[in-house]
């Protein structure tokens, strides 16, 4: 069941639940923070529309830069403007930003530990028909391997909007992944976030959890449908974790998830080598060794089709994600 | 427009040289580095510290100053000599170049020396960050302080130059000055065998930027066309200054060997001798 000292979406059930995509949450949130904050400026490489940074634009021209399809010239400018004073957002596919400007994110912003924020949707292989080449799946591997660097993954909207407005306030370098595409809003305006908490969003009724599943991101709600559905048809014990601040990690969290279940299953649109749940191992491995199945793509590059066929070709859809957390068990 | 008098021209030249020799001292320490490019910029890191800038060594962080990026972070053995010499911080201190501790990274790291602007050393994004400075400027309406951004010639093989270029021009960013170190080498070899570069004012005022292009060594030329650039409105402005690697020594001049190598203990105390005749010469 939900956890509802969260106070999480109570219509997440029903077959007509809002949607709303985290690229809207950001550019909401964008232009909240903004309007409270002089010294926010916004860049973007040619992409304002399609990231929602046009909300802030449109706004705030005069606090706007249009750099062009130059992501390498978008972050160094970012880092000068914040030498400088100002708290930049810059944004555009997570497939150029941090994919084609990684060094210069390293260099300029984070070696210089500026607080940049890189906001860039399109992330994960929810992008859909613009195939392969557009899916970033490697992008938390390249920031969280960064020092200085804080990683975030909203799982809905609403998390978005507020993760905008709270990395606005730290004085850190920061990734935001966000995502194209329109996905359940999971959480309440009331439903607490703080950057590098993470939260328990699914909790047996009674009893201890034999499975503690960790997501970050969109694909949260497909692990909660396939919660939903074990607790029901297979009468599973099952804690969800969602983890949408990939760094710092919320080892505290993980580690008690791990104690509780000795099980753990992590879910992610993204390459599981060098992801979330690679973070999650070398937490556990660590500090309280436990064996763990990862759900992510697994060595292979993306292609073209909906969201919801290419999340079960990779084996994130509802079932799959069921077909995998049983098998923990089963093993 | 104030010319500089020949006294002061005397004054700098004299710096110039005794930042050669700082210069010469720190890369024997160290025993790694960057020479040429080092010996080069001497007398253009020497005016812009010792007469352009609006700074103040004993407030570093003072809100108003202008700012020097230094994009081609290899040549900071200037930068450190230049700071020092200026008051930055004690002229001792530049042997503790490239050691384990020192604030003298091998290339320039604010968090361990914060007088810096920035950190540098992969080539080519220097340029942005001042833009990102100039752009801050202009938001600000800020208009007493000048972005000043030293940058390499085979630095611009790095697409990101021109990226930065197109950008400024478009922002009508007259706050930003870039020196261009025209010196014709690079690591592996000529600028022009290795990647031709061919008529840089050419390709800068194609970008519609503001050009000049001056003898490196001379700063009555280098402080007039700076002077010039501060009066241009609407455009940035870029200096091409031709410039001698390894200049003030003979042997160590115009030849790319000493783009990337330093001194040993002989060519060091022959390199200093020079520089030494230099002072007697100019005196």
């Amino acid at each position: 069941m939900l956890n509802h000292t969260l106070k999480l979406n109570s219509k997440l059930w029903n077959k007509d639940v809002g949607k709303e995509s985290t690229r809207v949450g950001f550019g909401q949130g964008l232009l909240k923070a903004a309007i409270k904050d002089d010294n926010i400026v916004g860049l973007c490489a040619d992409l304002t529309g399609s990231t929602k940074m046009s909300f802030f634009a449109d706004k705030f021209p005069e606090r706007f830069v249009q750099v062009g399809v130059a992501e390498q010239n978008l972050a160094s400018v970012a880092s000068g403007m914040a030498a400088m004073g100002k708290i930049p957002f810059i944004s555009s596919f997570s497939i150029f930003s941090p994919g084609r400007n990684w060094e210069q994110i390293r260099t300029t912003i984070c070696y210089n530990d500026q607080p940049v924020k890189i906001a860039s949707t399109h992330s994960g292989l929810t992008v859909g028909p613009d195939g392969g080449s557009h899916q970033a799946l490697e992008d938390i591997a390249l920031t969280r391997v960064l020092p200085n660097m804080i990683v975030i993954s909203p799982c809905d909207a609403l998390e978005a909007e507020k993760a905008t407005i709270a990395i606005s306030k730290v004085s850190k370098p920061t990734y935001l992944r966000l995502t194209r595409d329109k996905t359940p809003i999971i959480t309440t305006e009331d439903t607490p976030f703080e950057i590098g908490k993470a939260n328990i969003v699914f909790i047996p009724e009674v009893g201890l959890a034999s499975v503690g599943v960790i997501a970050t991101g969109t694909i949260l709600s497909n692990v909660l449908l396939a919660a939903k559905l074990l607790e029901k048809n297979n009468n599973l014990k099952i804690k969800i974790l969602n983890l949408s601040t990939i760094k710092p990690l919320d080892s505290e969290a993980v580690i008690a998830l791990a104690k509780e279940t000795k099980n753990i299953v992590t879910v992610e649109d993204h390459q599981i080598e060098g992801g979330m749940g690679s973070a999650v191992a070398e937490c556990l491995s660590k500090n309280y060794p436990t064996k763990i199945k990862f759900i992510g793509v697994n060595n292979r590059f993306g292609q073209s089709g909906t969201a919801s066929e290419l999340l079960e070709h990779y084996g994130m859809d509802v079932q799959s994600i069921m077909r995998s957390i049983l098998e923990t068990i089963n093993n | 427009m104030e010319s500089l008098t020949k006294e002061e021209i005397k004054k700098l030249k004299f710096q110039a040289n005794e930042i050669r020799k700082s210069i010469i001292k720190m890369l024997y320490e160290a025993g790694s580095g960057h020479t040429a490019g080092s010996m080069g910029m001497a007398d253009i890191f020497t005016l812009l510290y010792f007469h352009v800038l609006r700074h103040d060594p004993k407030n570093p962080m003072w809100e108003e100053r202008d700012r020097l990026i230094l994009s081609n972070g290899h040549i900071c053995p200037t930068l450190y000599a230049t700071m020092a010499h200026a008051g930055y911080f004690p002229i001792a201190e530049l042997n503790t170049l490239r050691k384990f501790g020192s604030r003298l990274q091998g290339h320039p790291h604010r968090k361990f020396l914060p007088y810096m602007e920035t950190s540098s050393g992969p080539l080519g994004s220097g340029l942005s960050q001042a833009i990102g400075m100039a752009l801050a400027l202009k938001m600000d309406n800020r208009e007493k302080e000048t972005i000043y951004c030293i940058v390499s010639d085979g630095e611009l093989d790095e697409g990101q130059s021109f990226e930065a270029i197109m950008l400024a021009a478009k922002n009508k960013l007259d706050n930003l000055i870039v020196i261009v170190d025209r010196n014709n080498i690079q690591i592996s070899g000529f600028t022009e065998e290795v990647m031709p570069l061919n008529n840089l004012a050419y390709k800068w005022s194609s970008f519609n930027w503001n050009v000049f292009e001056v003898d490196g060594d001379n700063f009555e030329e280098l402080n007039n066309s700076i002077e010039q650039a501060k009066e241009k409105k609407g455009k940035p402005s870029v200096i091409i200054a031709n410039t001698i690697p390894g200049a003030g020594v003979s042997f160590l001049e115009n030849n790319y060997h000493w783009h990337g190598a330093v001194p040993n203990r002989k060519q060091a105390e022959a390199a200093l001798v020079e520089l030494e005749n230099n002072t007697k010469n100019n005196a």
